[in-house]
């Protein structure tokens, strides 16, 4: 297993007082906290933040873990040497953290009693936990609904004590309308229960890939859409794919790039449906034939334009 | 949990959308007394509809917004309406950058 250093984690040198390290795990768990931030491996760095800090903080788990000496990198394999803790004496029970996440490496040191044990007995009932996880979809599946295949990783503990992963599968139907951020409940899919206790729930936050051509806000839809300069300046009716289909979307006459137009009810289903804004992005056809060359010399002789008036600046 | 649950097909619901809640509901999915959740409401993380707790009724949102509470102050040993307000900053945060999207930027 891999040797932690607990002290690099919190970001403080081996003889931090005991407030520095409380000080540098504070400023970190805000940074890294879940709910907060939006690194990717934020729930990683949060739950390695939070075992540092439950050996770090207590005076004996620290003074047992500096034991080990200061030679250790993290990552390097390690391997408690034998009696290493003999002679400390732990008071136990941890800080309401999820001890059942800390690592190998933690739990050789300091054992597995940290997780909470439940009791016993028929009349023993508690509600199973209820579970999170994340589902990537793409915004297709939200217009028109879909059933997707969610593989999760789900931790447990086999017979002899180990803690053990195994993917679990499962169908879902995504509701037509879901929009990103939102989640799906499926009743019972959580932890079981113990004695007569319900099953938990299991949760579904809801992710959209990135689309090739939408951006999304709530129910609405943003695509950027090249017209060429006499569809702007002369107005046209042209193709627009939208996810429903092909729609004709008429540019009126004299368009500028980046005017925004509106295809009503064409964004995410729902009650009212989101809309599709359309933004005009002006594309120039290259001037790579002799005769591309001379509409634009023609264009530069007949029209008066400086196109940088507002810059004052003349021609 | 055993193989042919994985065969069954999930119909589900959005739980923002089509969810309601009672105080009881919201207590034992969060796993906390009712003055918890009477607290959450006093400090504005949570606005149930009806006059008093025995009647609240709550949206399905406001599970994870309660969740989302609860779990700043437990993990970031922060009090009610610090996280109340983190919750709100959180807010703005979201929708600005759903915005920044919208118009083409990074986030």
């Amino acid at each position: 297993m891999e040797f932690k250093d607990y002290y690099k984690i919190i970001g403080v040198a081996r003889d931090a007082t005991q407030d520095e390290i409380k000080r540098a795990y504070r400023k970190l768990a805000r940074k890294y906290h879940p709910d907060v931030s939006k690194e990717t491996d934020a729930e990683t760095r949060f739950k390695e933040l939070g075992e540092a800090y439950e050996v770090l903080k207590d005076a004996e788990k620290r003074a047992a873990y500096d034991q080990l000496g200061a030679n250790w990198k993290g990552g390097q394999e390690f391997r408690p040497p034998p009696d290493w803790n003999a002679g400390f004496e732990f008071s136990g029970g941890s800080g309401g953290g999820d001890a059942a996440d800390y690592s190998d490496f933690f739990a050789s040191l300091f054992g597995h009693d940290f997780r909470a044990s439940g009791g016993g007995g028929p009349s023993f009932r508690a509600t199973g936990e209820d579970h999170h996880a994340k589902v990537l979809i793409d915004l297709e599946d939200t217009y028109q609904g879909a059933t997707r295949t969610i593989t999760l990783r789900v931790p447990g503990v086999d017979a002899q004590g180990h803690v053990v992963t195994r993917d679990r599968i499962l169908n879902v139907t995504i509701p037509k309308g879901i929009r990103e951020g939102q989640h799906i409940r499926l009743s019972g899919q959580g932890s079981p229960g113990a004695g007569e206790g319900k099953a938990g729930d299991l949760y579904l936050q809801i992710e959209f890939r990135t689309h090739p051509l939408y951006r999304v806000d709530g129910r609405d839809l943003y695509l950027d859409l090249p017209v060429a300069p006499w569809e702007a300046a002369l107005g046209a009716t042209v193709k627009v794919p939208t996810l429903g289909g092909i729609v004709e979307l008429k540019i009126p006459e004299g368009s500028v790039s980046g005017r925004k137009l509106r295809l009503k009810g064409r964004g995410i289903p729902g009650n009212p449906p989101g809309d599709c804004y359309v933004i005009l992005s002006i594309a120039l056809p290259p001037a790579d034939t002799e005769a591309a060359k001379n509409i634009y010399r023609k264009m530069e002789q007949e029209l008066n334009f400086n196109p940088r008036t507002k810059l004052g600046v003349p021609k | 949990m055993n193989t042919d649950d994985n065969l069954t097909q999930f119909s589900v619901c959005i739980l923002e959308e089509q969810t309601q809640l009672s105080m009881a509901d919201l207590c034992r999915a969060c796993a906390v007394h009712d003055e918890q959740i009477i607290a959450l409401v006093d400090a504005g993380v949570l606005e149930p509809q009806g006059r008093e707790p025995a009647r609240w009724i709550f949206t399905g949102g406001s599970l994870h917004r309660a969740h989302k509470a609860l779990r700043l102050q437990r993990d970031l040993d922060i009090d009610l309406s610090g996280a109340a307000l983190a919750l709100v900053l959180l807010d703005e945060i979201a929708s600005l950058r759903a915005r920044l999207r919208a118009m083409g930027g990074e986030y």
